[in-house]
């Protein structure tokens, strides 16, 4: 563990060698309710650690506070109370942390090539009044090779499909040496083929003991492919491996009443959401119902 | 063909024409390269607002005989941050405060003109321009004001890129996204103000957007948008001077006009987007 971590080189503001890469403490996360005198609560009481490399699925239901929780870790967002802390200091001074956004909260018509989109990744590194060099464009196509994307380095961003854009956005966190890649949900809408594509990028970063947290509906997904699970709900549920956090009783108790049914044979998992998406205040009223297995789900924005 | 020639060169022959044209030129490639922006993070109607805002300074700087540029910018930096104020904490929609505040600083721009100047002439020149009368001393400054706003475009033309693009990497990175977003609304004003003795307030959106619209729909780079926005607002800008001349018609308004077309020129056939490639019969 140590060795590992004194490899590691040093980049924004100082790593504290002791620390855990992702610290919580006791996070509250929450704002006032339009026109009433509540308070809505998006996360509650969390906290957690995690380790240098690991990679963790974080699931839960629409509105459970998965991107919240990801904008926080991020320093997007700052908690309500309570502390996050990215190796050892509070995460608004790193520049090691890569995010992957939704891709709905981008404008894929932007005039931007993909390598462009990647270049992005790397202006923490270039610095003010300075532009691209040679060894910067040389990085930059270093990592669409990696994501498999060097064909579509001079494309506009929006001639790709949701799958290649996915990547092009993992290649721009590799761009920005990013130690810690949070994913918000790329699976979702993507085609089996693409979601295998990017589980072999994310597979490809554990060498370098890139700590990956990646937010998902899909929890067969969840349970073949991480080291631990975050079952969320506002609160933790659980956090642990597959086999010990994906229990029925804790499922249970982070779909609440929108689980109907668990069909353990084949760890095939059948549920329907009827979830209030109550973090969303210009959202209101109720997210539609879905039949079916989770990776089926279409996505919604939760928080 | 000589014929052709001699209609193109004897506007040059007057030097009001040559400052005009001069002018119309800059403005419109500052406000096209600006205006990228503003098509981009889909500002057009803060843009027309911040615009009429800045009626008020100018009248205040015309009638105590200060340069315009002067009360504008103060003016217009004002209305930029109480938009921002009102708009903040989500209190009010960002367009309902945009409206409050143009409306009431265009209305008491107009009342302190009908209280202190010739009322119709400067009102029409202040909406709609005369680029007939820049001065010298109007055109150093039109000259200073276009490349400073030019320069810091260019000196942080990855910053801009990126907080527009998309603002959360911008804070990953820990940019000082506030800054360049306060920073970009600085330009605006002073491309608004640099842009108003030539197309006039009223008419200001539109060398801001047309222009840029038009070339976001034939280019795929955002330098290139921008290069290819400042040829057809600077073209718009010599063609409707020559519209203006020949066949007196006021020129801020030939200006537009000109760029108006070029944009529904484009609009209808610009390869792979335009409206007659998108065609397919029944």
């Amino acid at each position: 563990m140590s060795t590992a971590l004194s490899n590691l080189r040093l980049r924004g503001i100082h790593h504290q060698s002791s620390a855990s890469v992702i610290a919580l403490e006791n996070v509250i996360v929450s704002y006032p309710s339009v026109n009433r005198n509540r308070t809505t609560y998006a996360l509650e009481a969390l906290t957690f650690q995690i380790e240098h490399g690991e990679q963790i699925a974080v699931v839960g239901p629409n509105g459970a506070g998965k991107s919240t929780l990801m904008k926080l870790i991020a320093g997007i967002l700052d908690p309500s109370s309570g502390s996050v802390e990215v190796y050892g200091s509070g995460p608004g001074g790193h520049i090691c942390i890569g995010y992957v956004p939704q891709r709905s909260q981008i404008d894929f018509s932007f005039p931007v090539t993909v390598e462009e989109v990647v270049m992005m990744g790397r202006v923490g590194k270039i610095g003010l009044f300075r532009w691209p060099k040679r060894e910067d464009w040389s990085i930059v196509h270093d990592c669409l090779s990696r994501v498999n994307a060097s064909d579509l380095a001079r494309k506009q961003i929006g001639e790709l499909s949701g799958g290649q854009q996915q990547r092009v956005f993992i290649a721009r966190a590799l761009a920005q040496e990013a130690e810690i890649l949070l994913l918000d949900e790329p699976l979702a809408g993507l085609d089996v083929p693409s979601q295998e594509a990017i589980f072999e990028i994310l597979e490809g970063l554990s060498p370098d003991n890139v700590t990956v947290l990646l937010a998902t509906h899909d929890l067969e997904r969840a349970a073949d492919k991480f080291d631990r699970v975050m079952l969320l709900n506002r609160r933790l549920v659980a956090f642990d491996k597959p086999s010990v956090a994906l229990t029925p009783a804790n499922l249970m108790s982070a779909y609440s009443g929108h689980m109907h049914r668990i069909d353990g044979d084949e760890g095939r998992i059948l549920l329907t959401d009827e979830c209030h998406d109550q973090d969303d205040a210009d959202q209101a009223g109720t997210w539609s119902a879905v039949d079916g297995t989770w990776s089926e789900v279409e996505k919604s924005e939760d928080g | 063909m000589a014929d052709i020639f001699a209609l193109l060169a004897e506007p040059w022959q007057h030097g009001f024409m040559v400052r005009a044209l001069l002018a119309t030129a800059m403005v419109g490639i500052v406000c096209s390269v600006l205006g990228a922006y503003v098509v981009l993070r889909g500002m057009a109607f803060f843009g027309d607002a911040l615009a009429h805002s800045i009626l008020p300074g100018v009248v205040l700087a015309f009638v105590l005989g200060w340069p315009l540029a002067v009360g504008a910018l103060a003016v217009g930096i004002l209305a930029a941050f109480a938009i921002g104020a009102l708009s903040s904490r989500g209190l009010l929609k960002e367009d309902t405060a945009i409206g409050v505040i143009f409306a009431g600083a265009f209305a008491l721009g107009v009342a302190m003109l009908s209280a202190f100047g010739t009322y119709t002439v400067d009102l029409a020149h202040f909406l709609f321009g005369n680029p007939l009368g820049v001065s010298e001393s109007d055109l150093l400054s039109t000259f200073l004001l276009s490349g400073f706003v030019l320069l810091v475009v260019f000196l942080f033309y990855k910053e801009f890129m990126i907080i527009s693009f998309d603002p959360l990497l911008a804070t990953t990175l820990r940019l000082p996204v506030s800054f360049f977003r306060y920073l970009l609304l600085i330009l605006l004003a002073v491309t608004i103000v640099v842009s108003i003795q030539v197309v006039g307030i009223a008419l200001v959106v539109a060398m801001l957007v047309t222009p840029a619209a038009a070339a976001f729909l034939l280019t795929q780079r955002l330098w290139r948008m921008m290069a290819v926005a400042g040829a057809i607002g600077a073209g718009s800008g010599l063609a409707g001077l020559y519209i203006s001349y020949y066949w007196s018609i006021a020129a801020g308004p030939a200006i537009v006009l000109v760029a108006t077309a070029v944009f529904v020129v484009v609009f209808l056939s610009a390869p792979g987007k335009g409206l007659i490639w998108r065609y397919k019969p029944a």
